[in-house]
């Protein structure tokens, strides 16, 4: 341990540690990423010759459970840090869980959209939605991979509050949470707009 | 130093500042062996250390100007001897080379190909990751004293993405289709329909995965460059103790970071195009009498999405090469750099404007023309603060005593390309004279002067200037004016004589002018400039020797500090190594362009400073 002690103390003279400072600018980055695509739906949008539908209601139910998840992972993370070891490992298994079921409830409404006719083909509004929200479910695979690794420690290490394991987890709630805000975003832009 | 009035009765030995007033950071206690620089591969390949990334960056960004610059000479030499037999080539070019009576030609299909692939080679592998890479890399941790970057990991992914997105695009090269043809910018249907060129097909696959994986490598930089410039800053750099190098990568990575994901996005729809059917940018084209399944895409959203990294990236390109300048010329002129403030607002104020000028690259491609207008005016603002670090360098230059060596030669001759190429930005960027001169040879000698040449004066003059903290020797400085000569009069050569066929309407991108009548007369013109492209390729190809021959039997140096410089990189050891000093961190005391000040030649940052004096720059 005695490597990664030495990356966190030369750091210390900072307020916020640099791998969390690097995964705000991360995020920045894939904040840019959305703004263009949902600016290039805009325009083309305003360009005529534009499908209207209504989302699928599936849609709803999944950003209440990325929502849930969220909060799911933000009370692990507080019951981490004081200490009660049952409640975190139970609420970090929670927030996994429903990670795993709002890429399956995306999944349900791409087949819903299919089958009120809007394929990925038909349109340039149905093709915005498959992409924009077929991107946002890659980014969440990324956070439930880094959930996954938090779920395997906690039920893997002995169970010890440190700094680093705090960071970690810190960088892990702050992707996660990152990208749930990100689908809220992208979830009322669409219904706005459709 | 002979030509100084002023000797440097240093009071202070820097070695002692550190360890006294240095910042102790347990980096060496903890250290139990160098897992960093350990044995062959994790010191020369899988590196983590900065300074060695940098090496990788550099030699890598040379590899490729070198490939590019001679695909520029065999289209070149098809456009200055279209008659002539270019069999000799076909050895090289294989079936490129069509030969029918004896006389071989240039493949007309190959000549695009060779076009694409320069401006991205160009743009992206040299002047991107070459320029900004390597010195991001050097000089952001030993500028703003720090071990190491953030993180050391991410930042050999960095270089390492960048090399596979090189193999890519290298094996690209070899296809039987060729590579990608439909030019830098990728623009549908070329770049969507593998039936529109022989190069859009596998070629542009590749194409596509190697800018995907480059770009994946400038995230993972730019994450790195921002933190350890924010994070990472010893004791006493206050942001504004940052030599304005640092400023310059620092505002590159912050425009990296925010307009390559609108590439990136770019991208992902033309993916979506060419492989899942969906039509965000074809609509409504005609293939040999029939129609494409495509409906209502645009084109022109392609261009928009484009363009806002388009542009950004030629400040990404031109800013760190200013960065460099700024330094180069302070240092070798022994003068503080004039309005440092000033410097760093304008290069704010670029960096901002950059992002809402994209369009001026779309005047002729159907935007509304009261919306050109907005941009023509933000376009021209960008001149206010591109003159106002034009004045600031010519006004450092004033009165210095300037040692004339082959950095500062060549940042000299990067403020003359700026200016030049600078000016005729303002004729490009008013919409109406557009009309007469896009897509013309004026173009190509305006962007070649103000971000190829300039960028690669800038890159030089950073080359010559930090060569003995990368290899602790000098380069030959003979070869290296005569380098300078050479590529200031043969650059000039090349692309001055384009304004004029730019302005008679000669179109970019044509194969060849012998047929057309209106053009025939500018034949000679395009003789001389392709010879002059090949007298001032081996200008560079003496810069390549010189650069490999001095890194083993140079000059030694002797001493840490040769050019006498204020900066933190001069305080480490010679041969400095993970960790880059030895002791403590240094703490930094002073801004870093205390030259000729209190009758003193220069004044290191780590020196306190005397009761009652006032830091500079403020």
């Amino acid at each position: 341990m005695n490597a990664p002690a030495t990356r966190v103390e030369y750091n210390r003279r900072n307020k916020i540690p640099a791998a969390k400072f690097a995964l705000w600018v991360a995020c920045a980055s894939i904040t840019m990423m959305f703004a263009a695509l949902t600016s290039s739906y805009i325009v083309r949008r305003a360009a005529g010759n534009w499908l209207e539908f209504p989302l699928p209601k599936v849609f709803l139910i999944s950003t209440i459970d990325i929502v849930l998840s969220s909060v799911a992972l933000h009370l692990a993370y507080r019951a981490f840090k004081n200490g009660r070891e049952q409640a975190y490992k139970i609420l970090l298994s929670v927030a996994l869980i429903l990670g795993f079921a709002f890429l399956l409830l995306q999944y349900q409404g791409w087949m819903a959209l299919q089958n009120m006719g809007v394929m990925m083909t038909t349109n340039p509004s149905g093709s915005f939605v498959y992409v924009i929200s077929g991107v946002h479910a890659a980014h969440i695979l990324g956070g439930i991979a880094a959930i996954l690794v938090a779920v395997l420690h906690a039920f893997v290490l002995p169970f010890r509050v440190t700094e680093q394991r705090k960071l970690r987890f810190e960088l892990t709630l702050t992707y996660w949470h990152f990208v749930d805000f990100l689908w809220v975003y992208l979830f009322f832009f669409f219904i706005t707009q459709s | 130093m002979a030509t100084s009035t002023l000797s440097n009765q240093a009071t202070y030995d820097e070695d002692v500042l550190i360890q006294e007033l240095g910042y102790d950071d347990h980096f060496h206690e903890h250290h139990h062996g160098d897992k960093f620089q350990s044995n062959f591969i994790t010191t020369y390949i899988f590196s983590q250390d900065h300074k060695m990334i940098a090496k990788q960056f550099l030699i890598t960004g040379m590899f490729w100007a070198i490939i590019g610059s001679l695909m520029s000479l065999v289209f070149r030499l098809q456009l200055g001897f279209p008659e002539e037999s270019l069999l000799w080539l076909k050895p090289f070019l294989g079936k490129w080379i069509v030969v029918s009576n004896g006389i071989g030609s240039l493949s007309q299909e190959f000549y695009y190909a060779l076009v694409t692939m320069h401006g991205t080679i160009l743009v992206f592998f040299v002047l991107t990751a070459g320029l900004s890479g390597t010195f991001s890399n050097l000089l952001i941790p030993l500028q703003v004293g720090a071990r190491d970057m953030a993180s050391p990991m991410l930042n050999m992914f960095s270089y390492w993405f960048f090399f596979l997105a090189g193999v890519v695009m290298f094996l690209s090269l070899f296809l039987s289709t060729g590579p990608f043809s439909g030019g830098w910018t990728a623009y549908p249907p070329l770049s969507i329909l593998p039936q529109a060129s022989s190069g859009s097909g596998a070629g542009m696959t590749l194409w596509a995965l190697s800018l995907v994986l480059f770009v994946v490598s400038v995230l993972l930089g730019g994450i790195n460059y921002i933190t350890t410039v924010l994070n990472l800053r010893t004791k006493g750099m206050t942001m504004w103790r940052l030599p304005l190098t640092i400023w310059a990568f620092f505002v590159t990575a912050i425009i990296g970071l925010l307009s390559f994901p609108v590439l990136v996005s770019a991208f992902l729809l033309v993916i979506f195009d060419r492989s899942f059917g969906t039509s965000f940018f074809l609509s409504e084209i005609f293939i040999g009498g029939q129609a494409l399944e495509n409906v209502g895409g645009s084109p022109v959203l392609y261009q928009h999405l484009f363009w806002f990294l388009g542009h950004p990236e030629v400040y990404i390109i031109i800013l760190p090469a200013m960065g460099l300048v700024s330094e180069v010329l302070a240092v070798q002129s022994r003068k503080p750099i004039f309005g440092y403030k000033a410097m760093v607002f304008s290069i704010l104020a670029i960096a901002f404007l950059s992002f809402i000028v994209w369009a001026h690259h779309m005047f002729m491609s159907g935007v509304n023309p009261f919306i050109s207008n907005f941009f023509v005016i933000f376009t021209l603002i960008i001149a206010v603060p591109s003159a106002v670090k034009v004045f600031n360098w010519i006004s450092t230059l004033y009165k210095g005593n300037i040692r004339f060596n082959g950095a500062s030669l060549f940042a000299i001759g990067f403020v003359s390309m700026f200016i030049s190429g600078g000016l005729t930005g303002i004729f490009l960027g008013n919409s109406a004279i557009d009309i007469q001169l896009h897509d013309t040879y004026f173009v190509v000698a305006h962007f070649h002067i103000v971000m190829g040449v300039a960028a690669f004066f800038g890159m030089f003059a950073g080359i010559y200037h930090w060569f003995p903290k990368m290899y602790s020797r000098f380069m030959n400085e003979t070869m290296a004016k005569i380098h300078f000569w050479g590529t200031m009069i043969g650059a000039y050569a090349i692309f001055w004589p384009m304004h004029y066929t730019g302005m008679a309407g000669v179109p970019r991108r044509y194969y060849a002018f012998d047929t057309f009548e209106t053009f025939r007369h500018f034949a000679e013109l395009n003789q001389f400039i392709t010879v002059a492209a090949i007298i001032t390729f081996f200008f560079q190809v003496l810069f390549v020797v010189n650069f490999f021959y001095s890194i083993w039997y140079g000059k030694k140096m002797t001493t840490k500090n040769p050019w006498g410089a204020t900066t933190l990189e001069w305080t480490t050891p010679i041969h400095a190594g993970h960790g880059n000093w030895e002791g403590n961190i240094p703490a930094v005391q002073r801004w870093p362009y205390d030259y000729g000040k209190h009758g003193r030649e220069f004044i290191s940052q780590v020196e306190p400073m005397a009761e009652g004096e006032r830091d500079g720059g403020h």
